[in-house]
């Protein structure tokens, strides 16, 4: 079972709020910015998701999509 | 491939305007998903108010108006009224609703109007670049209380649940925040509650949401999470304020 996380990374503002709720801490901000200027959050060892939901939860612009296979 | 979550069909797919880490956002999604679970979105009327949530009815799914500033209740009166049995409810801001409107949310709950309000308390007005407001802190600085609000001068914050709650027509008070995840299932549950009691015919239904405003806090929106958890929620006590 694998799971997959989708940012709709030119909608996201950098609050960093998905960062904070992580309970595996495996979200950060990207090094390079989006077409909006912000540093989008990103995620960096997808396969220590557990697929918890809290980042999409939390995630004020709604743009993280959560799937498994 | 299953879905675990995503964006919720109670809101439309467009980008929101709110500054980064704003609760606003949060909130919506909350009311979004509570309509999309009760399969509400094809009948409920969101009323809208001025402030920096003036877009939300571009944001939900279901059908809006626009109020004029803080007269949102008295919309949501006439709309429940010509639609008994449509869910009916109101969004709006501190500085929409503790202040320019106090007159109509009062009297909306005095006479039990059978629609919710969502009150969004940020402890400052957002829009028009952080002045203070009837619920801003003692000591909180705004753009019109440089050195902080004193009590001599503009009182102390109004706690609108608990004012409201002294009145026989409001069946359900409850305030919340949305600052992480147990708080935030906390309020979607209170928001549910406030419809499934409306549905019901009880009365008028009331959510307070302690909410971040981190541009106008001038703080990161994390910091202002915090913030928000040690200061606020201090003089504002989360619970159920009353239940009837």
């Amino acid at each position: 079972m694998a799971i997959h996380l989708t940012f709709q990374r030119d909608l996201c503002k950098g609050c960093q709020l998905c960062i904070s709720v992580c309970p595996k801490h495996i979200l950060e901000l990207d090094s390079a910015a989006n077409r909006k200027g912000y540093r989008p959050a990103v995620c960096r060892d997808e396969s220590a998701c557990i697929g918890c939901a809290s980042c999409g939860k939390i995630c004020p612009d709604s743009i993280i999509t959560i799937t498994k296979d | 491939m299953t879905t675990i979550y995503r964006k919720s069909k109670g809101l439309q797919d467009v980008p929101m305007h709110y500054c980064p880490g704003c609760s606003h956002g949060i909130v919506h999604k909350l009311i979004a998903e509570v309509m999309e679970e009760m399969d509400l979105i094809q009948q409920a009327i969101a009323i809208c108010p001025v402030g920096c949530s003036v877009f939300a009815g571009s944001y939900f799914a279901c059908d809006a108006i626009e109020a004029a500033h803080g007269r949102a209740p008295a919309v949501a009166t006439a709309v429940k009224r010509t639609h008994p049995n449509q869910p009916v409810f109101t969004y709006q801001g501190d500085g929409d609703l503790a202040s320019i409107g106090a007159a109509e949310i009062v009297h909306a709950a005095m006479r039990g109007e059978h629609f919710t309000t969502i009150f969004i308390n940020n402890a400052i007005y957002g829009m028009t670049g952080g002045q203070m407001a009837p619920t801003t802190l003692l000591g909180q600085r705004a753009t019109t209380a440089p050195g902080g609000r004193t009590k001599e001068q503009a009182g102390c914050p109004m706690r609108v649940a608990e004012l409201l709650s002294t009145l026989e027509g409001l069946v359900y008070a409850e305030r919340v925040c949305v600052v992480d995840i147990p708080h935030l299932n906390q309020a979607k549950r209170a928001i549910r509650k406030a419809f499934e009691k409306q549905m019901a015919g009880e009365g008028f239904t009331f959510v307070e949401v302690l909410a971040a405003c981190p541009t106008n806090w001038g703080m990161d929106p994390i910091g202002a999470n915090r913030w928000l958890m040690e200061h606020m929620a201090e003089y504002y006590p989360l619970g159920v304020v009353k239940e009837v």
